[in-house]
C-alpha cells in the first residue's frame, strides 16, 4: 500500500468510507510521522491516544454499517490556541504553563463531533503574536522547506500558525486548525506551500479559543488543497450561542459547491497592492494568477482600495489595544503560573507574574495597547484607527460594485530565515501588509500555492471575497490550484 | 512627541508588568519607533467618519434570564495556582 500520510483529508475520508484501508492504519501512520519529526518542533503536546480512539470509533462505525461522520478517520493537528479538555493548552506562552482546560473550545469540539481525531497541540507564536513562530516560549518551529542553494538555513514557517503550516507541509497531519487575526493562517500557508482559509468574521465560534484581538480573531483550516479546506471549514463553522459575535447562519455545503468555472465572474486587481520594492518574482506570480483566472473564464478588472497603506498601522493600534484588555486576565490568580516575590502584595504579584510569564513581543504589544488606550491618547490613536477601519471596509464595499473577488499576493516575499527579521518589529509587521486589510474588514480570504521562487521556496496567492462568500473564495482558489500545478514538497530531512 | 524611560515605566505600571530600569531603557526607543510609524494615521481626514464597531452587521441576541451554568466549583478552581477552602487565594490585601 502506498504511504497513507501522502493522502489529504478527502482521500482519507473516502478511503475509510469505502473500506480501502482502516482508519486505525491511517492514525498509526501519522502518529509515527509526528513522533519522528521532533526536529521541526511543530508539536507542543502529542496525543496519539486521541487520534487512535477516534480512528477506532470510525472503524467500529463502519463495521456496524453506520453512516460515517464527515471527518470519520481523519486525524488532525490542533493549534495550541484552542482549549482542549484534559490536554495542556498554553498559547505557546510560559504564563499558561500547567493550564489544563476543563472544557473544550467550540471549534475543536465541532471537529471531534465530526469524527476527527487529534494528533497533538501545535506550536505557534506566543498568543498568536508574530509572523515567524519565533515568539513561542517553547522554541522556534522550523519550516520543512530549505533553500535550494544548499545552505540549509533554518527557515521561518510563517506565523502565527507556524506549527500548523509546518505540520501540514511536512505531511505530519493532513489538516490542521489555524487562527487568523491579521494573516496568521494565510501567511504561514503561503510560506509552506499549502492552502488555508480565514472565513468571514463570525463563521467560526471564538468560544474557548484563547483571545488575542477579539474583533479580528477567526479560526480556519489549513490543509493541502482547496477541497480539504472546504471540508474542514464545514466541520469547524456554525452558530454558537456562547459567542456573542457568532453569526446565526447555516453552514453552506462548501465542498459540494466547489466549481472552478469562473465564467461571468469579475476578479479585481487592487492597484495599491503593487507596493514599492516588491520582488519581481512576486509580481510575476501575481501575473500568473491573473492569467490563470482569465483562463478559467473570469474577467479581470483593476480596482482601487485607496486606504490600503493605512491598514497596517491601524491594525497595530486596534490589535494591541484589544490584546492589552484581553490579556489582563493573566494575573497569577485563576490559572497558569504565579510569581510571588517574598513579602509581595497583590499588585506586586500581578506585575511579577506578568513580567515573568509574557514573552518580549507580547509585552511590547500589551504596552502599545495600554499606551494608545491611556488617558489623553485614546481619541488620537484608538478612535482614529477605528475610523480608518471604517474607511478600509468602505473601500472594499466600493470594490464589490466592480468585482466578485480580489486577487493579490499573500505575502511580500517567500519565507525568510529564522533570526533575519526578529530584531526589527516593523520589518516583521510588514509581512502582513497584504493580509491585514481584509482582516480589518472581516472578509473571507484564503491563500493557495502559486509557484516557487528562485530558491525553490513556495509563494502564495491570496483571494479575498465578499462577506459570507467563502464559496466564491474557494472556487477562485480551486481555479488557481488546477492551473498552477503546484506539486513541489519539501524533502524529508528531519 | 517621543517615548522616554519614564513613560515606559508609567505604561508598564498601568499594564501591571514589572520592568527593570535596563528593560525600560531598551524598550523606550522600540516603542517610540512603532508609535512614530503609527502616527501616519493622523494624515487621514476622518471628519464625519463613524468609528467601526462591528465588521459584520449582527444584532446582539437576548436570552431568557435563567441560570444555564454553575455547580462546577472544582472545575473552576482546578487550574488555580493556589486555591483554599473553595476559593482562589491571593496575598493578604487588607491589614
Amino acid at each position: 500500500m502506498s504511504d497513507l500520510t501522502d493522502l489529504g483529508i478527502a482521500g482519507i475520508r473516502d478511503g475509510v468510507r469505502n473500506g480501502s484501508f482502516k482508519a486505525r492504519d491511517v492514525a498509526e501512520a501519522f502518529v509515527a510521522k509526528v513522533s519522528a519529526a521532533k526536529a521541526l518542533n511543530a508539536f507542543l503536546v502529542e496525543t496519539p491516544e486521541h487520534a487512535l480512539a477516534a480512528a477506532d470509533a470510525a472503524d467500529a462505525a463502519r463495521a456496524a454499517g453506520e453512516t460515517l461522520k464527515p471527518l470519520a478517520g481523519v486525524p488532525i493537528g490542533m493549534k495550541d490556541l484552542f482549549c482542549t479538555k484534559g490536554v495542556a493548552t498554553t498559547a505557546a506562552s510560559h504564563i499558561l504553563e500547567g493550564f489544563t482546560p476543563t472544557y473544550e473550545s467550540t471549534v475543536s469540539g465541532n471537529l471531534w463531533n465530526a469524527g476527527a481525531g487529534m494528533l497533538g497541540k501545535l506550536n505557534m507564536d506566543q498568543f498568536a503574536m508574530g509572523s515567524s513562530n519565533e515568539t513561542s516560549a517553547f522554541g522556534n518551529v522550523i519550516s520543512p522547506w530549505r533553500r535550494s542553494d544548499g545552505g540549509n538555513a533554518a527557515l521561518a514557517p510563517g506565523g502565527s500558525s507556524g506549527g500548523s503550516s509546518t505540520a501540514v507541509a511536512a505531511r505530519l497531519c493532513p489538516g490542521a486548525t489555524g487562527t487568523d487575526t491579521g494573516g496568521s493562517i494565510r501567511q504561514p500557508a503561503a510560506f509552506t506551500g499549502i492552502s488555508g482559509i480565514k472565513p468571514t468574521y463570525g463563521r467560526c465560534s471564538r468560544w474557548g479559543t484563547i483571545a488575542f484581538a477579539s474583533s479580528l480573531d477567526q479560526a480556519g483550516p489549513m490543509a493541502r488543497d482547496v477541497r480539504d479546506c472546504a471540508i474542514m471549514l464545514g466541520a469547524m463553522a456554525g452558530f454558537d450561542a456562547k459567542d456573542a459575535t457568532s453569526l446565526k447562519l447555516d453552514v453552506p455545503a462548501w465542498e459540494a459547491g466547489l466549481s472552478s468555472d469562473m465564467k461571468g465572474l469579475r476578479v479585481g486587481i487592487p492597484k495599491e497592492y503593487r507596493v514599492d520594492g516588491m520582488p519581481e518574482e512576486i509580481e510575476a506570480l501575481w501575473q500568473h494568477g491573473i492569467d490563470w483566472l482569465k483562463d478559467a473564464g473570469a474577467e479581470i478588472v483593476e480596482v482601487s482600495l485607496p486606504h490600503t497603506k493605512y491598514a497596517l498601522p491601524a491594525y497595530y493600534i486596534i490589535a494591541p489595544a484589544e490584546a492589552s484588555s484581553n490579556l489582563a486576565r493573566y494575573d497569577g490568580v485563576r490559572y497558569g503560573i504565579r510569581d510571588l516575590p517574598a513579602g509581595a502584595g497583590l499588585q506586586d504579584m500581578y506585575a511579577a507574574t506578568r513580567a515573568d510569564g509574557f514573552g518580549p513581543e507580547v509585552k511590547r504589544r500589551i504596552m502599545i495597547g495600554t499606551y494608545v488606550l491611556s488617558a489623553g491618547f485614546y481619541d488620537a490613536y484608538y478612535t482614529q484607527a477605528q475610523k480608518i477601519r471604517t474607511l478600509i471596509a468602505r473601500d472594499f464595499e466600493q470594490a464589490w460594485a466592480k468585482c466578485d473577488v480580489l486577487l493579490t499576493p499573500t505575502a511580500p516575499s517567500a519565507a525568510f530565515a529564522l533570526g533575519e527579521k526578529s530584531d526589527d518589529p516593523i520589518a516583521m509587521y510588514l509581512n502582513d501588509v497584504f493580509t491585514v486589510p481584509s482582516s480589518l474588514a472581516g472578509l473571507p480570504a484564503m491563500s493557495v500555492p502559486g509557484g516557487l521562487d528562485h530558491h525553490g521556496l513556495p509563494l502564495g496567492l491570496q483571494i479575498i471575497g465578499k462577506p459570507l462568500d467563502e464559496q466564491g473564495v474557494l472556487n477562485a482558489g480551486l481555479a488557481i490550484e488546477e492551473r498552477a500545478g503546484f506539486v513541489a514538497r519539501p524533502e524529508a530531512w528531519w | 512627541m517621543s517615548v522616554d524611560t519614564a513613560t515606559v515605566k508609567r505604561i508598564a505600571s498601568l499594564a501591571r508588568i514589572a520592568i527593570t530600569e535596563e528593560d525600560a531603557v531598551k524598550m523606550a526607543p522600540e516603542l517610540d519607533t512603532i508609535l512614530h510609524w503609527i502616527e501616519m494615521l493622523g494624515e487621514v481626514d476622518t471628519q464625519g467618519v463613524e468609528p467601526m464597531t462591528a465588521v459584520i452587521p449582527n444584532t446582539l441576541r437576548l436570552r431568557d434570564d435563567v441560570v444555564t451554568d454553575g455547580g462546577i466549583r472544582e472545575q473552576v478552581l482546578a487550574n488555580a495556582p493556589v486555591a483554599e477552602h473553595g476559593f482562589f487565594a491571593v496575598p493578604k490585601v487588607i491589614e
